[in-house]
């Protein structure tokens, strides 16, 4: 009993070697898994940022007193904005609205300095450019904040607000988008390469016609399947750690769990990548195929994953979607490991539904493969 | 170029398509089906904030406060807390996204007239969002304040009148549809070229074609024309789908939307058709395509992530990227309805990109013959 599965073992093993020699035989290959996703991810760690800072900013100043300048300096001295240019006329204002130069247009109209004195309500004119939504309602509240608090700087005190407001974000006190982001790319990426080398490894075999010389080989369907996807889970988890490393080292994200959590979420959701790079080599008969079929699943996975759109902002049928999805789950557990620190409870549902869903996969990708490989 | 050899291509290319089902059935539907994915699925909208209230003075000033929250439809309770432990473990867990604190005393220090405070405690991990919620926070704490400061005081010194312009109740959606049609029709593109020149080598094809009197400049047209019709119904089909499905404005002129896309496919299926020459596989020559417009349209053409911020280099490259031209175009057209005046840069500029596109290709066409 104990040897034969020594022999089993022995088995899986040499197909695992024989595996991996294949791989490595390509000179490319790798380029795709070590160099691929370093440079994906630094391009997505310093694209992928949803900061808003030196907001494009038109002027208007009608009124070209000291308290005007006073008020502009404030809004700029935030940082959030940047004087890109200013006029006497209103129409500029607008021209750089539209031609997208400006993304927020500042009015001060004549006048403005004596209401202020004279306290009978002073009135500035805010325009922001929708188009971007997301940096408009920023904007927005940035602008509003500065002028009150400037206005409140120039009362006497006994006008101040009656609810002083405390705000107190935390796991990210300043509110950096990258270190949310950053750890998200860490989970995309482990799942593209997944899909992709186990997807077209499967079906180059097919392709050249080896797959039919390892099935009169004495491997079972199950050990083929394990001799054929360990190699990729070692592949995944290095690239794991190649990224990983990366985020720490360069991007500077905290990382405030444990690296054991981790590893343990990554072996989870490697079940989920692999078993999806099986099927899919089920159904495609050539690698274009393959690549096609990657393709078209990986974008919706990732685009219901709450990576880059927050899950709670889609409809409520999509909401629901997303719980069949790997992705989201492991984004979750990444996210909180390294920015939060989480106890194990508090992951729980996220490693069994990441369980459930990879164990269901490779269930049935194995199922249709040994079919398809009789 | 002789017109007759131009069409004679085209209409080989045609015969191909016609022959190749699956692939102009993706033509056709992926586009749409994506724009209707992307479009229901994707929105920066922040509503229904998960929030927990810890209310130690339990006034009916508190109530009403809070009563401003939940009415805001921005905010939804999810729990009541009695101590401040259990902010800790629903923030760990992602369960609530914001607590707000309100102290003892909360009540009596309004009635005294002094600054009563509430505290605002946000799930800091997703910046974006946190940021919006306690900016929609701070504007109802500021609203209910100013409501209940004792009559007779000033009103505020300065009134800050906000406007949003183009998109007025700054849906996403509305940002995101047009955007989606630059960035859709990038990767269509390239993907449908960049299939025909590999496609003739593998199928050895091309040594046929290369003993037919056609320039290299009349394959690379000819076999572009078919693409472009294609392309062009693809836009109308996605702007369509923006319009009536999901209720996007349409400003500005449709005329000129189909003039600048012309110009824009020509560039991006150009690319297509050189990467395709230059691959010689077809499995290559998508990999190739997919690299090279996917990760570029989506991130660097200013679609989801503001081209302001990121660090100066990247900005440069983003010049680079056609899409970031396009982008321009159709978010002018579709929301802010500018014309030619205020899109002739992006125009011109695509306008060389596509005869880059056409001279590339077929410089690179030209070795392999």
């Amino acid at each position: 009993m104990k040897s034969r599965w020594r022999h089993r073992l022995e088995r899986i093993g040499g197909m695992v070697g024989k595996e991996f020699r294949q791989i490595f035989r390509d000179p490319r290959m790798a380029r795709v898994i070590v160099v691929a996703p370093v440079i994906q991810l630094l391009v997505f760690g310093y694209a992928v940022s949803t900061d808003v800072d030196e907001i494009a900013t038109f002027l208007v100043d009608h009124d070209r007193s000291r308290e005007s300048r006073e008020l502009v300096e404030a809004l700029t001295a935030s940082g959030a904005f940047e004087v890109v240019g200013r006029s006497d006329r209103s129409g500029d204002l607008v021209l750089a609205l539209d031609r997208g130069d400006a993304a927020v247009g500042l009015e001060i109209p004549a006048g403005f300095s004596t209401a202020l004195r004279t306290g009978s309500g002073a009135r500035v004119q805010i325009l922001l450019d929708g188009t971007s939504s997301n940096t408009a309602s920023v904007a927005q509240s940035y602008a509003e904040r500065i002028v009150q608090e400037f206005a409140l700087g120039r009362t006497v005190p006994v006008s101040s607000a009656a609810i002083d407001f405390r705000e107190r974000p935390w796991f990210n006190p300043n509110l950096e988008s990258r270190d949310y982001n950053v750890p998200a790319v860490v989970g995309a990426l482990i799942l593209l390469v997944c899909l992709l080398l186990t997807s077209l490894a499967v079906v180059r075999e097919r392709e050249i016609g080896t797959l039919e010389q390892l099935n009169v080989t004495p491997l079972t369907p199950g050990e083929l399947i394990a001799g054929k996807t360990i190699p990729f889970a070692v592949i995944g988890l290095v690239d794991l750690s190649l990224v990983t490393a990366v985020s720490i080292l360069w991007f500077e994200v905290p990382f405030r769990g444990s690296a054991v959590h981790l590893l343990a979420a990554s072996i989870l959701y490697l079940l989920s990548g692999l078993g999806l790079g099986l099927l899919i080599s089920t159904v495609s008969s050539t690698q274009q195929e393959a690549f096609m079929a990657s393709f078209l699943i990986f974008q919706p996975a990732i685009l219901l994953s709450g990576f880059m759109f927050p899950v709670t902002s889609m409809p409520e049928i999509f909401q629901w979607v997303t719980l069949l999805n790997p992705v989201r789950h492991y984004i979750e557990v990444v996210r909180a490991v390294f920015l939060k620190g989480p106890s194990i409870e508090a992951l729980w549902t996220q490693y069994t539904a990441l369980l459930l869903i990879g164990g269901t996969l490779l269930w049935i990708a194995s199922r249709r493969f040994q079919k398809t490989a009789r | 170029m002789n017109r007759t050899r131009l069409l004679a291509v085209a209409r080989k290319e045609v015969l191909h398509l016609r022959r190749d089902r699956r692939s102009l059935i993706l033509a056709f539907l992926l586009p749409v089906l994506l724009v209707i994915l992307f479009g229901y699925a994707i929105s920066w909208d922040v509503k229904d904030i998960e929030t927990a209230v810890l209310d130690h003075d339990g006034s009916g000033r508190s109530r009403e406060l809070l009563n401003a929250f939940w009415s805001s439809g921005y905010f939804r309770l999810v729990a009541r807390l009695e101590r401040p432990s259990e902010i800790d473990a629903l923030l760990d867990r992602g369960t609530i996204r914001i607590a707000l604190v309100i102290p003892p005393g909360f009540a009596s220090d309004l009635d005294a007239g002094r600054t009563a405070q509430i505290q605002g405690i946000a799930d800091g991990t997703d910046a974006n969002t946190a940021t919006i919620a306690l900016a929609y926070a701070r504007a109802i704490v500021r609203s209910y304040s100013n409501r209940i400061r004792v009559a007779g005081s000033r009103a505020p010194p300065i009134e800050s009148r906000t406007r949003v312009w183009y998109n007025e109740d700054l849906s996403s959606k509305n940002m995101i549809v047009p955007g989606l049609v630059a960035v859709i029709m990038t990767i269509i593109a390239a993907m449908l070229t960049s299939l025909t020149i590999a496609r003739e080598w593998e199928r050895g094809t091309m040594e046929q074609l290369a003993a037919t009197p056609v320039s290299r400049l009349e394959v690379v047209v000819g076999k572009l024309l078919p693409y472009l019709a294609i392309g062009l119904m693809d836009v109308v089909g996605v702007s369509l789908v923006g319009v009536f499905l999901f209720g996007v404005p349409f400003r500005g002129s449709a005329a000129l939307l189909m003039m600048l896309s012309l110009a824009f496919l020509i560039g991006a299926l150009g690319l297509g058709m050189f990467i395709s020459a230059v691959a010689r596989s077809q499995l290559l020559a998508t990999q190739l395509a997919m690299v090279a417009t996917f990760l570029p349209a989506f991130l660097l053409s200013g679609f989801m992530y503001d081209i302001a911020v990121m660090p100066k280099p990247l900005q440069a490259f983003t010049y680079l990227v056609p899409a970031r031209y396009f982008l321009v175009v159709t978010r002018g057209i579709f929301l802010k309805g500018v014309g030619i005046e205020v899109l002739r840069v992006q125009g011109l500029l695509m306008i060389v990109f596509a005869v880059i596109g056409l001279f590339a290709a077929t410089m690179v066409f030209k070795k392999e013959l």
